[in-house]
């Protein structure tokens, strides 16, 4: 038997024998550092749950009709009648939370050990667009289930383009291509959500492995591996991912899953957090609903398009600021100006930056999904800019934060105490 | 790489076959794009809507659907006017400020001409349609009430120029539509070009 499969593996190597050679290439051959840690689970659980909705998406396209007039409707149908179609989508909505996850997560290993920095930088580059395009297909897929909030979210979403000063408003027409938010929204957007933007971050994904694989991973000690090469040629601190890493991945896949399943299975809507409670009103362009809010992984950056006052009654400078925080990341690798990679090496400016813009970061994204008025307001009689509302200010204050960890980094990372940066890997 | 000579002839030719190529490109994704704008039945569906003022007896409110929404038309008296400069401290934002008005309606009447104000009739904190209260129902509203609207789902009260009350629900005042006069008794809401 074994003999037999041997013989059908030689017959299809023998004609096409670049699936093998890829196979080794990426796999079997590819040489990543021996002292991975947690921390590295959640490049691969990305693409994990990119598989999962896609998978996920497919089938529930088979039930939903994107059509204003039915749209609400398909997906409870999908809900009530459909044989497991309940699962199929708590699937999908828990898996666009999960996504973020794994995604904030594996961004985050990236600054602790300094994988964007030189000779990663397009392998960050390519990251950042995935992260972009992916909030591109959370958004508009939250459009699909016409909800109230799926129709007043994109209603607000679709608006922050209207405030670009000249262009603002007629752009905001062609992307809604009516005068509100309607079914030829819907329609358009559920096109780029099933296909063209799917498309898109499947591209990314290739690119930034192909990037990935071409300079080698970094590792939690962040020196480069191939400058130890033994006598086969491979680095002596790497082993070959497949099969050490495809089965500590595995490991982390169970972990992971065995987590995704109690949310989707206990409580999928996580207390409004992954499916927001106005959602299930259908939407009512005559009804604004009374606290509009984005999903959870928005949620940073509303909280900075609401914290900056509007100048010459326009809210364009909030968009601007909202829109400068995550196009700043695609810079972060000539920011830093550390000779070292790893925070392990790095000194206490960093650290102490980096634990700062952790906790910026997190106070935007829980004051993002709370009403301004969360913390009460200031006694103080005076207007302070526009509010009294403590909340406002923290987020100003967090967002200023946020914005000086990147904007300071070129000062700090350089002046910072470095320690000596050991030649081979330590684990 | 070996040395080798450019060959000019050939490069120019790949630098001017990329550059067609890339126009025609260009030229592709025009209809694609050209698409995304508003297709013939949503612009009938949003198109201006014409309305005639003169048969507005002074005081009244008419009302005529533009986009689905209701807009209404009210006639003011003298007596109207004098009530919405009474109550500017009462109000969140007297001046205007935010912009819910074109320009030409950024003053103290939110109107083209003082006589006729014209307003989306949508309550701006969660959408229902608030009532003419006229300056008799000073039971029902309080000893000061100089007349405007009263939104029945959570009070919010407005002035005779659609501006908000300080203390009301509704964040802002109420919005006033582009619109523009065609001719002294008709007005065209939706459209701010004379005419158009």
């Amino acid at each position: 038997m074994a003999s037999r499969l041997m013989a059908l593996w030689d017959w299809f190597d023998s004609r096409m024998p670049s699936v093998g050679d890829e196979f080794r290439k990426h796999m079997a051959e590819y040489y990543a550092p021996k002292n991975f840690n947690f921390w590295y689970f959640f490049g691969a659980l990305s693409i994990l749950v990119l598989a999962i909705q896609i998978v996920s998406g497919i089938f529930l396209t088979m039930n939903y009709k994107p059509d204003a007039a039915l749209a609400f409707g398909s997906v409870e149908y999908i809900m009530r009648d459909v044989p497991g179609g309940w699962v199929i989508r708590y699937i999908h909505s828990t898996g666009a939370s999960a996504f973020f996850v794994v995604v904030y997560l594996h961004m985050f290993r990236g600054l602790l050990y300094g994988s964007y920095k030189q000779p990663r930088e397009l392998v960050w580059i390519f990251g950042v667009l995935i992260y972009l395009t992916l909030m591109a297909e959370a958004f508009m897929g939250y459009l699909l289930p016409w909800g109230q909030m799926s129709y007043w979210g994109a209603q607000v979403i679709v608006n922050l383009f209207g405030t670009i000063p000249f262009i603002g408003p007629d752009l905001a027409l062609w992307i809604r291509g009516d005068y509100v938010v309607s079914d030829a929204t819907l329609n358009r957007f559920f096109a780029l959500h099933v296909i063209a933007l799917p498309l898109v971050l499947l591209g990314l994904v290739v690119a930034h492995l192909l990037a990935l694989h071409d300079v080698g991973s970094n590792n939690p000690d962040g020196i480069e591996i191939k400058k130890h090469k033994g006598p086969d040629g491979h680095p002596v601190d790497g082993i070959p991912f497949h099969p050490y890493y495809t089965v500590k991945d595995l490991m982390g896949a169970v972990v992971f899953l065995a987590i995704f399943c109690v949310v989707m299975f206990f409580m999928p809507e996580l207390g409004g957090y992954f499916l927001e409670h106005n959602n299930f009103i259908p939407a009512d362009p005559l009804k604004t609903p009374e606290h509009i809010a984005p999903v959870w992984y928005f949620t940073p950056y509303y909280s900075i398009l609401r914290a900056v006052p509007p100048l010459f009654n326009s809210q364009f400078p909030g968009v601007l600021a909202m829109g400068i925080a995550t196009l700043i990341l695609f810079f972060l690798p000539w920011l830093d100006r550390s000779p070292v990679k790893s925070i392990r090496y790095r000194g206490p400016y960093y650290k102490g930056a980096l634990a700062i813009f952790v906790v910026a970061f997190l106070l935007l994204g829980y004051l993002g999904v709370k009403p301004t008025t969360v913390w009460g307001q200031f006694s103080d009689p005076a207007d302070l800019l526009d509010t009294k509302d403590v909340a406002t200010w923290v987020a100003r204050v967090c967002t200023i934060l946020y914005f000086l960890f990147f904007l300071l980094m070129p000062w700090y990372s350089r002046r910072d105490k470095v320690l000596p940066v050991p030649e081979r890997v330590t684990h | 790489m070996n040395e080798k000579k450019i060959d000019n002839t050939r490069r120019n030719l790949i630098v001017a076959t990329s550059a067609v190529a890339g126009a025609a490109g260009v030229g592709v994704a025009i209809p694609f794009a050209w698409s995304w704008w508003p297709s013939e039945r949503a612009k009938a569906a949003g198109a201006p809507v014409e309305a005639d003022i003169s048969s507005i007896a002074p005081g009244e409110l008419a009302v005529v659907e533009w986009r689905g929404k209701p807009v209404w038309i009210m006639r003011r008296t003298k007596e109207m006017l004098e009530a919405v400069k009474k109550v500017d401290d009462k109000v969140t934002d007297p001046k205007s400020e935010v912009p819910l008005q074109p320009e030409y309606a950024k003053n103290e009447y939110r109107s083209i001409k003082p006589e006729f104000l014209v307003l989306i009739g949508i309550c701006t904190h969660l959408g229902c349609s608030p009532q003419q209260k006229s300056a008799d129902a000073k039971g029902e509203m309080g000893a000061d009430w100089a007349g405007g609207f009263l939104c029945p789902c959570h009070g919010s009260k407005f002035d005779l120029a659609g501006r908000v009350y300080k203390g009301a629900p509704a964040p802002v005042n109420l919005e006033v539509p582009p619109h523009s006069y065609v001719s002294d008794g008709t007005i065209l809401i939706g459209d701010d070009r004379k005419g158009a």
